[in-house]
């Protein structure tokens, strides 16, 4: 099968290209741009004028609640949210029931998610066995299984031997960690950012300092193991500060912040908006410009969804009782258009954090458009305003902070191996 | 972001908190007490404003004081009281909140008394009720207790007068206190120039100085030329965990002896919401003493839980 995809802009966010120009696409390999791809014969020749070609988005944090929790989401509704999102590659975290710690678990989930043909799936392998934090999952075996890290999801390590050991053993295979960092007991029971708005609401909070304390612990333990660090869902803005020092210091340290913090505060919370409870808690105002200027200056590589499908029932609770997490796959790409027209940044060095970036972060050779890469791809109207209404998500996920906003971008192509698995009604 | 409490008029629709409600409206719901306070004064101690009304008491955290004094409220204005110890009934068999609310609306309530346990629980509810019902707050988790923050502010104006040059010290737990959260509110909004919190650090929640408060470590400098004394209910529980080695160093620090009351201006006023733990806040000689108002307080309560029920029903 050959496609051409004719007259869009294309952006390149890894070369910085952006620019009106065509994509051929032979099998399941981008084989040519531009003038090269002219020649060529098509099979299907998809019109991209006026619309954006950009790399799929790979988003490092997808929960797709199988196995275990299929009242809140399945895979099939999942990988139709995510392509319907633009997101051609997707890492779930093990924090399923149960939880991905043996390769049979990994095997039959990518196995599954590969029969759908729709998103590509990368399970990341759990830390340690149960996520217990005790003893230490196979990690080679979960390796050959097609795990690419190893990780605790939110579920905190909290024994800092246990933490240094398993960042021993997966350092020696060269296989990264994924960690978020907080401090078990500073948390404890917190639901929100600890500071004005929990005060005036009367809800739990949970400090700044939790945050540091654990990244201080998780940077002097790279220092010493030398294995590679991606620190997942920064929050504040000691956070950014210390991964900024920990990159100059040239540690092996990534990162990157969920797409709700990128724009929203404790300010949200309202009048105790449970859409707004999320893991780590939505921080101060400042916190919040210190996580975009992060994102700006290189500091914070990735923005992910940190996609949780939660059921509606589980949202109606008092605040502190809510189930945590929002639906993100969908608004994944909206919302970085949002924060690039915000941040006045150009899109290709926006979509970087979506695509190119994410993908180096992953160790997967998609997230970009240059002959030879695979041919992963989301053809967009970044113009094309839009209002989130629950019903018209495809996750089974309609718990979001971000209902009745106005946002602009949408998707109208997605490609994923060349294939044409997801295209929107308009257009 | 709409007023929960409010209807499009700007009337009270809901009594949820006292943040965010105009001075107008504290106001009314104050003088409207004051002509209440006549009533459970008279020997027949009943007016029909809300004949054939139903409230609902529904209490998902024990309380025998506050449950009471809304019954009391209730029956005054000629409604029908039910009491309901949920406690004890569906929320243990694992029905949800809103299930257990949809199930009362059908019985046809007109006004729902809620207290729970966690924050935020009777906005949940406001928001899921049918127009016509209306949601009173009797406390939720640390967040509020505006009836009892109402009628504290009620016995301040009734024995101070104006609020405008009032210096008002609240001492003890105010990390775990929704009575502390409400008064300061009311008292902003009021225009009390000057409200004072006194604890020991592990007893205020981070940033208390955003709720417009000055804080005092020192409950001696604390109390200082103050009007009004409000003493907090301190939980034997706090002493379990790391927030306080032992009852008898908080007494010593922050409990109100005569000693320290002096220290206040002499004809200042203390005040406690009950119920007391005497000799570990407050001393008894202070408690009985002749500065104290804590039991007319508990009769203002009743009051003022009349023209909370009797407005909202009215809007």
């Amino acid at each position: 099968m050959k496609t051409l995809i004719k007259g869009g802009r294309v952006i390149d966010p890894a070369s910085g290209r952006d620019s009106i120009g065509d994509v051929f696409i032979d099998g399941e390999r981008i084989a040519a741009l531009d003038g090269a791809a002219q020649g060529a014969k098509a099979d299907k020749v998809i019109d991209a004028t006026g619309l954006i070609v950009s790399p799929g988005l790979v988003d490092l944090c997808a929960r797709l609640r199988e196995p275990g929790f299929e009242y809140k989401a399945t895979l099939e509704s999942e990988m139709h949210a995510a392509v319907a999102g633009g997101v051609t590659s997707l890492a779930c975290p093990p924090d399923t029931d149960p939880p991905l710690d043996e390769p049979g678990l990994v095997d039959m989930l990518r196995r599954r998610a590969k029969a759908l043909t729709q998103a590509r799936l990368y399970p990341i392998g759990a830390l340690t066995v149960k996520l217990a934090g005790e003893r230490l999952t196979e990690m080679a075996e979960l390796s050959e299984s097609g795990c690419l890290a190893f990780t605790q999801a939110n579920v905190p390590l909290d024994d800092t031997q246990v933490l240094w050991r398993a960042l021993q053993y997966a350092g020696t295979f060269g296989f990264p960690v994924w960690l978020r960092a907080e401090d078990l007991s500073l948390a404890r029971d917190g639901v929100a950012h600890d500071g004005e708005v929990a005060t005036r609401l009367g809800l739990q909070g949970i400090p700044a300092f939790a945050e540091t304390i654990a990244l201080a612990k998780l940077l002097h333990l790279v220092r010493a193991t030398g294995t590679r660090l991606h620190v997942c869902r920064i929050s504040t803005a000691g956070a950014v500060a210390m991964i900024r020092a920990a990159k100059a210091e040239k540690l092996p340290v990534t990162c990157d912040v969920g797409i709700h913090h990128v724009h929203l505060s404790e300010m949200d919370l309202g009048y105790f908006d449970s859409h707004c409870h999320l893991v780590p808690p939505l921080r101060s105002l400042r916190d919040r410009d210190a996580l975009r200027a992060g994102l700006v200056d290189g500091t914070i590589d990735v923005i992910c969804s940190d996609h949780t499908p939660v059921d509606e029932d589980a949202k109606q609770m008092p605040f502190a009782e809510s189930e945590v997490g929002a639906t993100g796959l969908e608004l994944l790409l909206p919302l970085t258009l949002k924060w690039a027209v915000e941040a006045k940044l150009p899109l290709a060095r926006a979509l970087a954090k979506v695509t190119s970036d994410a993908a180096r972060v992953l160790g997967v050779k998609s997230g970009r458009i240059e002959p030879g890469a695979p041919a992963d791809l989301a053809i967009i109207d970044a113009d094309a305003p839009f209002r989130v209404v629950p019903e018209a998500l495809n996750s089974q996920g309609k718990n979001t902070p971000f209902i009745g906003y106005e946002l602009a971008g949408r998707v109208r192509y997605t490609l994923v191996d060349g294939n044409v698995v997801y295209a929107s009604a308009q257009k | 972001m709409n007023n929960p409490q409010l209807n499009a008029a700007g009337e009270l629709q809901h009594l949820l908190s006292i943040e965010g409600l105009p001075r107008a409206i504290l106001t009314q719901i104050l003088d409207t007490a004051h002509s209440f306070v006549g009533v459970t004064e008279r020997e027949v101690k009943k007016v029909p404003l809300l004949r054939g009304k139903s409230v609902f008491n529904l209490f998902f955290e024990p309380s025998t004081r506050t449950r009471t004094t809304f019954e009391i409220a209730a029956k005054r204005l000629s409604a029908d009281v039910i009491n309901l110890n949920i406690a004890a009934s569906s929320q243990t068999k694992g029905e949800s909140l809103l299930d257990t609310v949809a199930n009362l609306s059908a019985m046809q309530a007109d006004i729902f008394i809620v207290r729970h346990a966690a924050s935020g629980a009777p906005y949940l509810i406001a928001r899921n009720v049918k127009p016509h019902e209306h949601v009173v707050n009797a406390g939720d988790g640390r967040h509020a207790h505006p009836t009892q923050g109402l009628l504290d502010l009620y016995t301040i104006r009734h024995y101070k007068k104006d609020f405008t040059q009032l210096t008002v010290a609240i001492v003890g737990d105010i990390l775990h206190s929704r009575v502390a959260r409400s008064l300061i509110h009311g008292l902003t909004t009021l225009g009390a120039p000057e409200v004072r919190v006194i604890a020991p650090e592990t007893l205020l929640p981070t940033g208390v100085e955003s709720l417009g408060v000055k804080v005092f470590h020192d409950m001696k400098k604390g109390l200082a030329g103050a009007d009004v004394i409000v003493m907090l209910r301190l939980q034997s529980e706090r002493m379990r965990g790391a927030l306080l080695p032992s009852a008898q160093e908080f007494n010593k620090n922050y409990g109100l002896s005569a000693d320290k009351l002096s220290l206040a201006k002499p004809d200042a006023i203390v005040m406690h919401p009950g119920p007391m733990n005497r000799g570990v806040e407050i001393d008894s000689a202070v408690a009985d003493g002749p500065h104290s108002v804590i039991l007319p307080q508990v009769t203002f309560g009743i009051a003022v839980r009349m023209a909370v029920m009797s407005i909202i029903a009215g809007n």
